[in-house]
């Protein structure tokens, strides 16, 4: 099961090739490459600033007013870079789908989160209001939100950070999409409610063939649930390979460096910070 | 001395048609000057809830909240207690901390008219969050997700802030960042002998800067200590969950284990200890009544 099937390259279900972004003038871009296959988690790694959310948004076609993009981004053959708008609007939520960094983005504030989680549903899935009621709540406890059948009847600003973050993911997920784009997905969550929602990431990929692009500075995280590894810097990417190889040897020296400057492998430094007492003989 | 004392302090948020939430459910906690605090738990368990509460937003249903030996009063809609200058939040979504309509060079430097600082500039602040001098002159949205935390984080230490509360500052970030930014505002509470209540989820970055930890758990503090002791030997049950679900970078794939049971609805908290029903340890005393103390509230560890 975990055994990459390497059958070809040309398998992805999402392929994007030398996808280049400039914003007035200036190059974010410079020519991306990643394949995504389903069933299999890709994790995304890299220096602040260095691509990784613009890359999602260029997949949806989301990028700001005024950028300029080129290259190639096929999802089960079709260019989306090239897709009329209309249709990328019926691709976007329905087939791909994303969470995106910043949960404010993805909810609508004047809206319940029972309102944003059937609206797409009834309209993508063609459900009844009862069985997108249903699937509503299925979904909030999917994302372990307590007293799911009250809570959908709540406002996003009712609930904590961590709480939008997973309602976001929902949202994201309601319509069954075949690739999700996760962007940061889990920054605003404890370790065990973490550990629920890669869980819940993981059986859908094994159970259900979802594709998943995962964007995450956490290399725990990235060490838990990605197959495939790749690191961004500047704008490209620098390192892609199996999870087991990327985080235990990797070839890059961004890559090493980003491992080397864990507080697990730092500790000893770390440790003698937090230990040590405010320093004597410097008055405040 | 105590910088900070939050005492048996209740929050509720109420809603019209709606059980009452009660986010905080009398907790207590204090933050000294020249020190470090982490305050860490589940997510929903009312962090952000209470840390607006010692900002003066929101006011707490009971208990008390005093800063500098004064009662925090909730702030007006419209001024804020001049004396509450001295507490400055970077707040948990970056996009709260920063207006979107204005170049956040002029955002950093209002903090540093409030500090009345006339020889540092915007562009040196966010040279030491490790951000380009240049990039004062851009707007908000124009920043990727941990430029933008970096910002919020330049804008409140301009303000020179007696105490500074970061709700989860620096979630954004890869790890080298992450420790040079986490230890950044270390070290200004180390150096200026000002208080860090640092609010995370990150708990190598909290092991990294805190002095002291507190763990909180559905509204209450269920365990506090110094970090290191906590760390090398957590008691509270559900600190010892916490602890133990920390993947680790090691390349294996392996997925941390969840708490079992049901996420709880601070609406309807269990009786007894809130922990109980998660709980691998459960007795019987603990259905039944509340562990009303410290470090360690848990019946496993009630002090002799
Ligand atoms: N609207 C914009 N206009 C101009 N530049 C922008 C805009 N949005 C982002 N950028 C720049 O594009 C680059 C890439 O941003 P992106 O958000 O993709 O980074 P990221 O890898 O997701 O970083 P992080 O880990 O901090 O979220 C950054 O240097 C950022 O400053
Ligand atoms: N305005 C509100 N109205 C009703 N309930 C609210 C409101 N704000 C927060 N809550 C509830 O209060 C509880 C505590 O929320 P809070 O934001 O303090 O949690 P938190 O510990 O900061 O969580 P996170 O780590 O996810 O940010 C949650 O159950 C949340 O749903
Ligand atoms: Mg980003
Ligand atoms: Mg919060």
């Amino acid at each position: 099961m975990s055994e990459r099937h390497e059958t070809a390259a040309g398998d992805g279900v999402l392929a994007i090739e030398g996808l280049t972004v400039a914003i007035r003038g200036k190059e974010i871009l410079r020519g991306v490459d990643l394949t995504l296959e389903p069933g299999r988690v890709h994790g995304l790694a890299g220096e602040s600033g260095s691509g990784k959310t613009m890359t999602g948004l260029a997949v949806l076609g989301l990028l700001p007013h005024g950028a300029r993009v080129a290259g190639r981004i096929a999802l089960a053959g079709r260019d989306l870079l090239s897709l009329p708008p209309k249709q990328l609007n019926a691709v976007r939520g329905a087939e791909v789908a994303m969470v995106f960094q910043d949960p404010a983005t993805s909810l609508h504030p004047m809206l319940t989160v029972g309102r944003q989680l059937t609206e797409h549903m009834r309209h993508h899935l063609r459900l009844s209001r009862g069985e997108a009621r249903e699937r509503a709540i299925d979904l909030m406890r999917k994302v372990r939100i307590p007293g799911p059948e009250e809570a959908i009847g709540r406002y996003p600003h009712q609930f904590s950070g961590g709480m939008r973050q997973r309602i976001a993911i929902a949202v994201a997920l309601a319509c069954a999409p075949k690739v999700l784009i996760a962007d940061e997905p889990t920054t605003a969550l404890d370790v065990t409610v973490q550990a629920g929602i890669l869980r819940l990431l993981r059986g859908l990929c094994d159970d259900l063939g979802l594709a998943v692009l995962l964007v995450t500075h956490d290399l725990g995280v990235m060490s838990a649930v990605a197959d495939e590894v790749s690191v961004m810097k500047d704008g490209l990417v620098v390192e892609t390979g199996p999870r087991g190889q990327v985080l235990v040897e990797p070839r890059h020296a961004y890559t090493r460096a980003l491992l080397d400057s864990l507080p697990e492998n730092a500790g000893n430094a770390a440790a003698a910070t937090a230990g040590a007492e405010p320093s004597e003989g410097e008055p405040a | 001395m105590t910088l900070l004392k939050v005492d048996d302090l209740v929050v509720e948020h109420r809603t019209p048609g709606r059980p009452v939430v009660r986010a905080v459910a009398g907790a207590s906690l204090s933050v000294a000057a020249g020190e470090v605090v982490g305050l860490v738990g589940e997510s929903g368990c009312g962090k952000s809830t209470l840390a607006r509460t010692v900002c003066g937003i929101g006011r707490p249903a009971s208990g008390t909240v005093s800063f500098q030996g004064r009662p925090v009063t909730p702030l007006g809609l419209r001024r804020r207690d001049p004396s509450l200058t001295g507490i400055q939040m970077v707040f948990q979504d970056p996009y709260a901390s920063l207006n979107p309509r204005r170049r956040v060079g002029d955002q950093i430097a209002d903090g540093l008219r409030t500090a009345a600082d006339t020889s540092t500039t915007p562009a040196d602040l966010l040279d030491r969050v490790g951000l380009p001098r240049e990039f004062a002159t851009r707007y908000p949205h124009e920043f990727s997700g941990g430029q933008r935390q970096r910002i919020a984080i330049a804008r409140a230490l301009a303000a020179r802030p007696s105490l500074l509360i970061g709700d989860e500052p620096i979630s954004a970030l890869d790890a080298s960042a992450q420790a040079q930014v986490a230890r950044l505002m270390r070290d200004l509470a180390v150096e200026s002998g000002a208080g860090l209540l640092f609010i995370s989820h990150d708990l190598s970055v909290v092991r990294l800067i805190a002095d002291r930890i507190a763990v909180m758990y559905l509204g209450k503090i269920v365990e506090t200590g110094r970090t290191d002791e906590v760390w090398a030997d957590p008691r509270h049950p559900y600190t010892r969950a916490l602890l133990g679900a920390i993947p680790a970078p090691d390349g294996a794939g392996v997925l941390p284990a969840e708490l079992p049971g049901d996420v709880p609805d601070p609406a309807s908290p269990p009786a007894g200890c809130r922990f109980h029903p998660r709980c691998p340890k459960v007795m019987d005393v603990c259905r039944e009544r509340e562990p009303e103390f410290g470090p360690v509230a848990c019946w496993l560890h009630e002090p002799a």
